[in-house]
């Protein structure tokens, strides 16, 4: 095992001094194999799958020699006759028993990793991670920055996706809120989704994690490297599954501490006052922004909705009544997930704004009908 | 392996017997009842639907030729690939293997037909309706399914009706399947001719005996998990919510209880094909073939308890982790006697590479590569990292592709002559293989590059790292749907005319009873079935 690590960490240390250009701001992205670890269960991987390769490449070298041997020498042009032997049990039972012992051998390290990646004890942070379709939303649970949560989206934008503008490096790999950890902290993931199953992927760390709604898993990592590393959605949740990246900031534990402040004064300052009786046009305003970041990807920019998949809200019976809106909105329906985890405030807006919009005329709704709806 | 004492086609040497007359035109295959006929047919369809399949991988292709969204829309591009996943399995290499084994099974043991005639006529007419289903659900509001061909919920709580028809499209070919499957099984064992044990059975008809248990015993389980998906769509139930006491990970664990036996399904009459063919071709007689039978039922077995492999990372115990990826590397060994046993067999051979040889050896060659890196897969720390990347993508491709169909091509080279009459060009044959070799590892090769790097499989547009295997790819299967038409073109041709084909046009010796009978087979074979010693 020794010299398949040892390349894993000479490939990592490439990596590093080929970022090292750029304060070891970006990981250099893989292209040929594994993305460079950067966690101790992302190297065991790194080297296990050295290992299979060199085995299986052996085998297959081995074997498919005798059978080019063979189709070069026993060919009926080169005047090859055919012998008439058939049935030898004693080269069957090495043929059989040979295979196996190489099984036991592969299996052996193995399990050791799959022992080790499913020991989530003793975290020091932990991450609520909680796909829908097309985000991420971060909370962190328990450890330094408790309280956190923010969303993190896409942030490249249209005009690159379509071609009108070139593309920049980090071409659908970059997001507005990165997540942020310390290095060489060990922290816990748990992954939950609110509409379908997404699939938190970040490969330098060696962590896939299916995110199911209605379930919690667990997966952990302890990034060894200050860096920002970048991965996917890897389980297939709708139209905009490309476009759901992960960005995960590795940053010293003192300038952790300093984001963690930074992000409680930015949330407190957010904090809006339930209790405050807010304006129609306040309301319009606010209700545009959320329909944008939540709605808009369904629902569609024109209040139409997707025929066959997701109902237009122009004119909708629904949208018309006050009861029922809320409702749905608190707690979903069929396809339609549960927008609780919004504030009053923003449900409020987002509710005046589809009474109001599209040629919909039906009033508007305050934060403090969701806040009593919610019981 | 058997010799035949009788007069082959028990004095019918000639085409219709009058006293039995067949219908003519359009009658004789809407009512068709001859398993030649109705193999005849089942091949065709499934030809169609690789075609129609085929297109629509060129349409994933066309978008990921470069990064950024040129073609499709993303809700569209997610069609192109479910659709070509449920097509090309369910509507094409089901029913070609199906095809082959009506052709077959009956001439390889000397009966004179199926079992049941009529149900057989039956399990081909479900498919076109099937069919219809299938290309009439992309013009519905929404359009297809979009949910990839595994149907995972609560994805499919979301589609339009398309889902819909796509859930009785598959209930149709389920049905078809498992009718198939029992006419199959009662003509194994019922009709044999009288000497031919199951041990002197030829491979062909082994594997798909075995396939057809698998078959009896999985589809009914697909059928259960999209009926639930169907209910929990528009009957209010909870089967896969978790809001209402359900689970989404159960339904993985249903289809994939199907589904594993399932991609065994689609590759043991594969190996029976090969295993036919490569002994011909190497002049000398399969090196084992107790030991071809008991891997095959080896690999039937094991196909039952290691389905969750395709789930490590929903994130299951420390055991059941350990468990299925123990149960998974186990078959690797039945699998590699299998390699072993073919190679032995060449060796020492004396042979001939005409085009079904050719795909026979480029079958082994690059289908144990899929199997390696199925064995890779296998290791549960490694499939976290690859899951549900394009590693996983080259993988069930080399073993699809160059595998299952590679042997169904093989198969029609081989039989093709019994079929017609008539030789294929065999210039042309050649061709076609190399062609296909070439782009195919063009086309998917560089797959496993990308997945390793990262790419996760269903994207409609990647980062930019990716462009370059990606363009790659997208030439490759370009060159490898074009070279099909080829294979279209060779086979037209020798139905039409070609060299007239003796009865056993590759001399084969002991190659089984179908080369005792004249070529092109005529409409009724033993009728008094021949004796095997």
């Amino acid at each position: 095992m020794t010299v398949f690590s040892r390349f894993a960490v000479v490939r990592a240390a490439l990596a590093a001094s080929l970022s090292g250009a750029a304060g070891g701001a970006v990981a250099v992205q893989s292209k040929f194999n594994l993305a460079p670890p950067m966690t101790p269960i992302a190297n065991e991987i790194y080297s296990l799958h050295n290992m299979m390769l060199i085995i299986c490449t052996a085998i297959f070298v081995a074997v498919f020699s005798v059978m080019f041997y063979s189709i070069w020498k026993h060919r009926k042009s080169k005047g090859a006759v055919a012998a008439n032997w058939h049935e030898n049990t004693t080269v069957e039972i090495v043929w059989t028993v040979i295979p196996f012992i190489i099984v036991i051998v592969m299996a052996l390290p193995a399990t050791k990793t799959v022992v080790a990646m499913k020991d989530t004890s003793n975290a020091e942070l932990t991450i609520k991670v909680t796909g829908s379709q097309w985000k991420w939303g971060y909370d962190y649970l328990r450890g330094e920055g408790e309280g956190i949560s923010f969303l993190s989206q896409l942030a490249t934008p249209a005009a690159q996706i379509e071609g009108r503008e070139a593309k920049t490096p980090t071409y659908l790999l970059e997001v507005d809120n990165p997540l942020v950890v310390p290095v060489n902290k060990k922290v816990r993931v748990i992954t939950t989704a609110n509409d379908v199953i997404h699939a938190w992927w970040m490969p330098a760390f060696g962590v896939k994690q299916d995110a199911i709604p209605g379930f919690a898993r667990d997966t952990w990592f302890r990034a060894d490297q200050i860096g920002t590393f970048r991965g996917q959605c890897a389980e297939l949740c709708g139209k905009d599954h490309a476009f759901m990246p992960i960005v995960v900031q590795v940053v010293s534990a003192e300038d952790y501490s300093q984001w963690v402040s930074g992000k409680k004064q930015q949330m407190a300052a957010l904090a809006d006052d339930p209790n405050k009786t807010w304006t129609k046009p306040e309301l319009m305003a606010r209700g545009e922004k959320v329909y944008q970041a939540n709605c808009q990807v369904c629902h569609q920019a024109s209040g139409q909705g997707v025929q066959g998949a997701f109902p237009a809200l122009a004119g909708s019976k629904v949208v018309a009544s006050k009861g029922d809106q809320i409702a749905i909105l608190l707690n979903g329906k069929n396809a339609m997930p549960t927008w609780k985890a919004l504030s009053d405030v923003e449900l409020a807006a987002v509710s005046t704004y589809t009474k109001n919009s599209w040629g919909n005329s039906a009033g508007e709704v305050q934060p403090a009908e969701f806040k009593a709806a919610r019981k | 392996m058997s010799a035949v004492v009788h007069s082959p086609t028990g004095g019918h040497a000639d085409h219709a017997d009058h006293a039995h007359d067949h219908p003519h035109g359009w009658r004789r295959w809407l009512f068709a009842t001859n398993h030649k006929d109705i193999g005849t047919m089942y091949l065709w369809f499934s030809l169609t639907m690789f075609f129609f399949g085929g297109v629509l991988a060129l349409g994933i292709r066309m978008e990921l030729f470069q990064p950024g969204l040129q073609f499709w829309k993303p809700e569209f591009f997610n069609q192109l690939t479910t659709m070509h996943g449920v097509i090309m399995v369910f509507g094409a290499i089901m029913p070609a293997f199906v095809g082959f084994a009506n052709w077959q099974i009956p001439l390889q043991i000397g009966a004179p037909d199926m079992a049941f005639a009529r149900m057989n006529n039956f399990s081909f007419w479900l498919l076109p309706p099937a069919a219809m289903l299938i290309v009439i659900s992309f013009f519905v509001p929404g359009g297809a399914t979009a949910a990839g061909w595994t149907l995972y919920a609560p994805l499919t709580v979301q589609m339009g009706p398309g889902m819909d028809l796509a859930i009785f499209a598959l209930h149709i070919l389920g049905a078809s399947s498992i009718m198939g499957s029992i006419n199959i099984i009662t003509t194994i064992l019922n009709m044999r001719a009288p000497g031919m044990t199951l041990m002197k059975m030829p491979m062909f008809v082994w594997t798909w005996l075995i396939t057809a248990y698998l078959l009896i015993a999985v589809m009914p389980v697909l059928a259960g998990a999209i009926t639930m998906t169907l209910t929990d769509r528009h009957f209010g139930t909870s089967f896969f919510n978790a809001a209402g006491g359900g689970d989404p990970v159960m339904y993985q664990h249903i289809f994939w209880f199907f589904g594993h036996p399932e991609v065994y399904i689609m590759i043991l009459p594969a190996f029976g094909i090969v295993s036919q063919i490569i002994p011909v071709f190497a002049r000398k007689p399969l090196f084992g073939y107790a030991s071809m039978v008991y891997a095959t039922a080896s690999i039937a077995i094991l196909s039952f308890i290691v389905w969750a492999h395709h789930m490590f990372t929903t994130g299951m115990p420390v055991t059941g982790q350990l468990f299925f990826m123990y149960a998974t590397m186990l078959i690797a060994i039945p699998t590699g006697v299998k390699v072993f046993n073919w190679v032995a067999t060449m060796y020492k051979g004396s042979m001939t590479f005409e085009t079904p040889m050719l795909f026979a050896v480029g079958f082994i060659f690059v289908f144990t590569m899929g199997g390696f890196t199925g064995l890779i897969l296998a290791m549960a720390p490694i499939d976290i990292q690859l899951q549900d990347s394009y590693y996983v993508v080259a993988h069930f491709h080399y073993v699809l592709v160059a595998g299952s169909l590679f042997a169904l091509f093989a198969g029609t080279y081989y039989w093709l002559p019994k079929w017609t009459g008539h030789m294929y060009n065999e210039a042309l044959g050649k061709w076609h293989f190399w062609l296909s070799m070439i782009f195919f590892n063009i086309t998917f090769f560089p797959m496993h590059f990308l997945g390793l790097a990262g790419m996760p499989r269903r994207y409609a547009d990647y980062p930019l790292q990716f462009a370059d295997f990606n363009l790659m790819a997208s030439i490759g299967a370009f060159g490898f749907g074009f070279t099909q038409l080829l294979f279209l073109y060779i086979v037209v041709r020798c139905i039409k005319g070609g060299p007239k084909a003796a009865a056993n046009p590759w001399g084969a010796e002991d190659g089984g009873l179908e080369w005792t009978v004249p070529s092109p087979a005529p409409f009724h074979t033993f009728e008094t079935p021949p004796v095997v010693k």
